[in-house]
């Protein structure tokens, strides 16, 4: 029964996802995204990772593809017109792509691949729990203690990333006019 | 398949089919309540004559069962059945007819892990719950937030100008106070794990059985009030109802809809209302404990007089989580006509500008204040976190 699962949702994954590149209407697309992150999720609940599904939903289904539609409707970007790439960004991204499915066949077909056996499910801490030896289990809380102590330092070099990539869209997003001055600023009606 | 699984999986079915039957007769009765309550503060008296045909010659008690319209919901169900149910011709059908199910499932998905009373075996509590899993919290927001696909696709779909506006105004009342709703219930969460030695995790149970010394609603005001917010604008209730705001969108998402669809959003929207009162009724009053006990010795049966009575105690223990609930969704009526609606940059100032950062101060505050306690109070027993 899992086995059934697990072909039926990554099918629904792999397929929605590539309904996502193939598909004119951006709503449509963006739809196709949300099925594949649920399936995604669905994934991860096979996996007994409850918590991980539940934030996969929560912050890509739930919040990030709501923006998506937000903008897709704000701008009226329905019909997306066709953009003919040029040839260095068609060589660039066939290159890419090639790199990046070597890479996965050789990780998937590779001895030393990611393990594959079941984690542990502990219902508590042990006492002598450390930051060094935190058992790993698929409970929310050996998440938090794991993100809070040992892999501290990398979760806060993700989080200022995130940051100093937010910063830059900003920067760029911001027209400046050959002047040097800020854009007006748009007119509100005072209310 | 061996018998005692497939009595296992009948059984969860036949829970699942009771929950989904009482949340959809509250929401039904809810519609009825609100015109109820609607006309009593308007000084009218509401649908007060729906019956079933032949009810009121039943003598001594058929007059009684005539009174204040208890089958204006039958009635209305059957009208929404029974309506022609046209599908407009500019409109893209496909998500035309998802979007009402997309609006109603999510909502009634949610209580899957929603807690209503507890059961007592061998002196241990339990919660009454279709699946008490460690994540509860976590599970009703993520699912919920699916929700607002329904009108978003819905007003997309009706290729008409006012829908429009309401499926973009919902989207981004969405985005906004989903955050101020997700970081109030942290310090809840922090609370609720920090003090009390036990297993932890997110599960809702877990919240109500820490909340037997004091509900969480009195010494956490702030983030029960932002909480509180937020849920009127996920619920899309007066005073934020800028999806619907029919005063300037016609209909908003829902013009272009009639007969059953229209239907289905609007169960969806009690049905969802419902849930946010139960879920707000455990994060923030203690759930189905009785009065809280403020921690003395010898006053636990105030917080819990469920435990001591067997299997009426459970029953009982349902009975004032659904009352603690109603009254709350008699507050969402009462505000509804009470407060007048904002305008949308009111809206989106009171999420960003407001609920966000007094959301982050009180996380802020309340982790100060739990870490005091915990190293002043309960170190020895709390798990190897401190550490």
């Amino acid at each position: 029964m899992p086995d059934f699962l697990f072909y039926l949702f990554s099918a629904l994954t792999v397929l929605s996802a590539f309904l996502v590149t193939v598909s004119r209407n951006a709503v449509n697309g963006a739809m196709y995204m949300i099925v594949s992150f649920v399936g995604m999720a669905a994934l991860f609940v096979l996996l007994e990772a409850y918590f991980l599904a539940a934030l996969q939903v929560l912050v890509y289904a739930g919040a990030v593809m709501v923006l998506f539609l937000f903008i897709i409707m704000l701008l009226d970007a329905g019909k997306g017109r066709t953009v003919r790439p040029d040839r260095l960004t068609t060589a660039a991204a066939c290159i890419g792509g090639l790199l990046l499915i070597s890479g996965l066949i050789y990780i998937t077909f590779d001895s030393g691949a990611a393990p594959s056996t079941p984690l542990p499910v502990i219902t508590e801490l042990p006492e002598n729990a450390t930051a060094t030896n935190i058992p790993f289990t698929t409970s929310s809380r050996s998440f938090g203690y794991g993100l809070f102590t040992k892999y501290m330092l990398p979760f806060q070099v993700t989080g200022f990333l995130l940051l100093i990539a937010m910063i830059g869209v900003i920067v760029l997003s911001k027209r400046i006019d050959s002047s040097g001055d800020e854009p007006a600023k748009p007119r509100i009606a005072k209310s | 398949m061996p018998p005692e699984l497939i009595a296992d999986i009948l059984w969860k079915v036949l829970f699942a089919v009771i929950f989904v039957v009482v949340i959809m007769t509250f929401a039904a009765y809810s519609v009825l309540a609100e015109r109820k309550v609607a006309s009593w503060i308007q000084g009218r008296v509401g649908p007060n004559r729906t019956a079933l045909p032949g009810l009121s010659a039943i003598p001594v008690i058929g007059p009684h069962l005539v009174k204040m319209g208890i089958w204006q919901p039958l009635a209305d169900g059957v009208k929404f059945l029974f309506k022609e149910d046209p599908i407009p011709g500019h409109v893209n059908k496909l998500y035309y007819c998802l979007a009402p199910a997309i609006a109603l499932i999510p909502a009634l998905t949610t209580m899957v892990v929603l807690p209503v009373g507890q059961y007592t075996v061998d002196g241990i509590a339990h919660p009454i719950v279709l699946a008490n899993i460690d994540i509860g919290i976590l599970f009703i927001l993520a699912v919920s937030s699916l929700g607002v696909y329904g009108i978003v696709i819905g007003g997309w779909a009706a290729n008409s100008k006012y829908p429009y506006f309401g499926g973009i105004r919902s989207s981004a009342q969405m985005i906004s106070y989903e955050l101020a709703m997700g970081m109030s219930i942290l310090p809840v969460f922090m609370w609720a794990n920090g003090t009390e030695p036990g297993l932890g995790g997110l599960s809702l149970f877990n919240v109500v059985t820490s909340q037997q010394a004091m509900w969480l609603g009195v010494w956490m005001p702030v983030p029960a009030f932002i909480f509180l917010t937020a849920l009127f604008a996920e619920t899309n209730r007066l005073p934020f109802d800028m999806p619907e705001s029919e005063t300037e969108l016609v209909g908003g998402f829902h013009t272009e809809y009639g007969s059953f669809k229209f239907g289905l959003f609007f169960v969806g929207e009690y049905a969802h209302m419902v849930i946010g009162s139960a879920v707000f009724t455990i994060l923030f009053l203690g759930g189905w404990n009785f009065l809280p006990d403020f921690g003395i010795d010898g006053l636990e049966w105030l917080s819990d007089p469920w435990s001591r009575m067997g299997w009426f105690g459970s029953v009982l223990s349902v009975l004032y989580f659904i009352a603690k609930t109603m009254f709350f969704v008699f507050f969402f009526m009462w505000v509804r006509w009470t407060l007048p609606r904002f305008r949308y940059d009111q809206v989106m100032n009171l999420g960003w500008k407001y609920l966000v950062p007094a959301a982050l101060a009180c996380i802020f505050i309340y982790a100060l204040i739990i870490g005091l306690i915990d190293i002043a109070f309960a170190v020895e027993e709390t798990p190897a976190i401190v550490q």
